[in-house]
């Protein structure tokens, strides 16, 4: 019987991934991490609160699987935290998810699953892997579109990719929350997680001001000509294509255009002033493990959220890509993942540096 | 897939997991009987009649009161025998960690009260139910801590008690045997340099009941405190042994039982359990400790020979009968202990923590081990059930285990 660790949240859909996994026959055991969170709001991390450890624990009882814990604060906070610390201070705006899944999710709790004698360690992602006759893993689209999280994996590789099951990728998340409804699963209600798990309570802003005061730099708002028309409370306090809180009065909606770290502005203009069609990134990882030797037309995704656009992908050195869109779109960001997909499959994807 | 079919599987899992109750691995092996034991069948036969029998209320007027008070006085009686102490001298409480609680709050406001002492003298090796009892005492109610040192094996040292005994001295607690290093501690003679004093002494014996003696006479303890699930007994049920005329104001306040020192219906089976328990580890103790000490032996002799860089924890000698720990360095006991599970193998640690933020043990920190030694603790306990064949088991697997978690990048 092949053993497999189940990476559980609490959650409705890891919950769920467990069960599935159970009731195929696999040898499951349930692994959570304990995640940092600010001190003094030992409770409030999303992710992993004592209830929602409780909570796992409830649903790995009723499945009748064992269920552990294991320390991750500090490595939390040293790649996920500090990563999105430097970001926002470098005026970027990083995505923690994809950190997370890199340092502790295919990581630290991959290599302790394998370590524990698992062969596997699943997740409750929406996304579905296809092993082909040549043993090559590849990463396809969730069955239920709105759900897809392929984008948030596109940084693994063969190796942890051969290790990984993702069970929900077959499934709609009505699908999930009515089958843990099915089994009297206690999550089964239970709100989908929201990104930024550690805030808490907090919100974003505040959270900066905390422990990144240097964010607080308040700068002048300029438009493409130099104009200005305001002050601005810290570049990283703002994202580009944003248009509320600007806190001008201007005859028509003005927008996030750039951010000039140079002189510490933020530059603003009309709708028709925004818009890139071209975007630059590094630290790419392509899921088949070939970058891609000549050009080439593809779907690519700049946000999680966002929708794909068309465009052609060229491969750059150093571990870089350049994509052309084929009609300019209005909130390219640095920082956010750019990720490419040809049809169902998601090929790699690198992070936006301009 | 249609969602009718989703229903249908759905049900599949749930009939599934109707069966599928245990867990999945194929044989466990329980290696942790300093945690709890199950309950020998002998008792719980001694306690069945009186859940739905023998129930009345011991503190009632009518007949099926006094058969229940019968119950419990026969308890008490049997628990006495084997303290060496008179019945009254006996406290019922709900667990081990209740003793703790009352002897040393108890004896501590009594000592406030009568003769203004406000110094309590602990050893930094005491179980979490008189440390934070203790803490609590000095940070909410004024009274001055003080630790007592001990060796690298966790021993207390009578000179080290005989120098800080004071006349204002309210209690002192000390600890038998120590639950997460097995070593135990020369209770007769920390007793004695007390009781020549006048000032109230404790021992936690939970752990040290399951296999040693218990006579207060010859421990020389003023309050002694046991719970029974450590010795095959049921859990929720413990008593305080409290000699004659030491002062002890009650913790728990309400009804009279237990001569005003300890209020709320008497738990009558679980005293019953308690009793025959504790009766059948004295009168089988001999046995029981032949069984296990030559288990014990070849656990600590095979680790330390098999496994780099390990370390026995506590006394070599003067350790509980059933009890192997030690102290790996550069292992992370959490990952450890998971792995051990996983493998079938339910054991533990002093660092162990289900929440998964361990921190390095109090008592090994306090024995002198350094943090990168004591996060990678184990615990490996026996009991009557525990075969050589368990026992060579875990050997064969564990070095292979140490190993795996050893290249863990941190």
């Amino acid at each position: 019987m092949k053993r497999v660790a189940v990476a559980m949240s609490g959650g409705v859909d890891s919950s769920v991934a467990a069960a599935l996994l159970t009731q195929q026959g696999y040898s499951v055991f349930g692994l959570m991490l304990r995640l940092w969170n600010e001190p003094g709001a030992e409770t409030e991390n999303r992710c992993c609160t004592p209830d929602d450890m409780a909570l796992a624990r409830r649903v790995a009882a009723q499945i009748g699987i064992p269920f552990y814990a294991l320390d991750a604060r500090q490595l939390f906070y040293d790649t996920v935290v500090r990563n999105l610390l430097d970001g926002y201070t470098q005026n970027t705006t990083p995505n923690p998810c994809l950190v997370c899944n890199r340092h502790l999710r295919w990581g630290f709790l991959l290599q302790h699953a394998l370590s524990l004698g698992a062969e596997a360690l699943a997740t409750g992602h929406y996304a579905r892997l296809q092993t082909d006759e040549n043993e090559q893993v590849h990463l396809l689209r969730a069955v239920d579109c709105r759900k897809d999280q392929s984008y948030v994996l596109h940084l693994l590789n063969q190796e942890q990719l051969r290790h990984t099951l993702l069970p929900l990728g077959e499934y709609t998340k009505p699908q999930v929350r009515q089958i843990a409804r099915q089994m009297g699963l206690p999550v089964s209600e239970r709100p989908d997680s929201q990104d930024l798990c550690f805030l808490g309570q907090s919100d974003l802003h505040s959270f900066l001001l905390r422990h990144a005061p240097t964010t607080a730099n308040p700068g002048p708002i300029l438009d493409r000509r130099g104009s200005c028309l305001g002050e601005h409370r810290g570049l990283a306090f703002y994202t580009i294509g944003q248009r509320k809180g600007l806190g001008i009065a201007a005859p028509q909606p003005l927008y996030v255009l750039a951010k000039d770290p140079l002189q510490n502005a933020l530059i603003v203009g009309p709708q028709d002033e925004l818009g890139q069609s071209e975007l630059l990134a590094c630290q790419a990882n392509w899921i088949s493990g070939q970058p891609p030797q000549a050009p080439f037309r593809a779907q690519v995704k700049i946000r999680y959220k966002a929708s794909e656009a068309w465009g052609q992908v060229t491969p750059e050195p150093g571990g870089c890509f350049r994509v052309q869109f084929e009609h300019a779109l209005r909130d390219i960001t640095p920082g956010q993942a750019a990720v490419i997909f040809d049809g169902e499959a998601c090929l790699g994807g690198g992070i936006i540096s301009g | 897939m249609l969602e009718s079919d989703m229903i249908y599987a759905a049900q599949g899992v749930w009939l599934r997991f109707g069966y599928n109750v245990r867990m999945n691995a194929p044989e466990k092996i329980y290696l942790d009987y300093a945690a709890t034991t199950p309950v020998d069948p002998r008792v719980l036969q001694a306690m069945l009649p009186y859940f739905t029998e023998t129930f009345g209320n011991p503190s009632s007027v009518h007949t099926f009161g006094q058969q229940a008070e019968a119950a419990v006085e026969d308890a008490r009686q049997k628990i006495a025998a084997w303290l060496n102490c008179q019945p009254a001298e006996v406290i019922f409480t709900s667990c081990g960690s209740e003793s703790d609680n009352l002897a040393l709050r108890g004896a501590a406001f009594a000592a406030r009260q009568q003769r203004g002492a406000r110094h309590i003298l602990i050893s930094p090796v005491e179980h979490h139910a008189v440390s934070h009892t203790a803490e609590q005492l000095k940070t909410l109610h004024g009274f001055e801590l003080e630790y007592l040192p001990v060796d690298e094996n966790g021993q207390v040292h009578p000179a080290a008690l005989a120098q800080r005994l004071r006349p204002d001295t309210a209690v002192v607690s000390i600890i038998y045997a120590n639950n997460e290093i097995g070593t135990l501690n020369p209770i007769a003679e920390l007793g004695a340099l007390c009781r020549e004093r006048g000032i109230p002494f404790h021992t936690d014996a939970v752990q040290g009941a399951a296999w040693l003696p218990v006579d207060v006479q010859a421990l020389q303890a003023d309050m002694l405190s046991i719970g029974a699930h450590k010795f095959y007994g049921p859990k929720g049920i413990g008593a305080l042994y409290v000699r004659l005329g030491t002062p002890l104001v009650p913790v728990q306040t309400g009804g009279g039982q237990e001569s005003g020192r300890r209020a709320g219906t008497h738990n009558v089976p679980l005293i019953v359990g308690m009793a025959e328990a504790m009766h059948l580890a004295q009168t089988e103790r001999t046995q029981r400790t032949a069984a296990v000490l030559p288990l014990r032996d070849r656990l600590i002799g095979q680790i330390l020979e098999s496994i780099p860089q390990v370390h026995l924890t506590g006394h070599p000698g003067q350790r509980l009968p059933n009890h192997a720990s030690f102290a790996m360095r550069g292992v992370d006991g959490n990952a450890l202990l998971i792995a051990l599970d996983v493998a079938g193998f339910a054991c533990s640690s002093g660092s162990a923590c289900k929440t998964g933020s361990p921190e390095p043990s109090e008592v090994l920190l306090a024995t002198g081990l350094p943090p990168a030694w004591a996060l990678g603790s184990l615990r490996l306990t026996l009991g009557n059930d525990s075969t050589p064949q368990q026992v060579e088991a875990i050997l064969a697997a564990l070095p292979e285990m140490v190993q795996r978690n050893r290249q863990l990048k941190p």
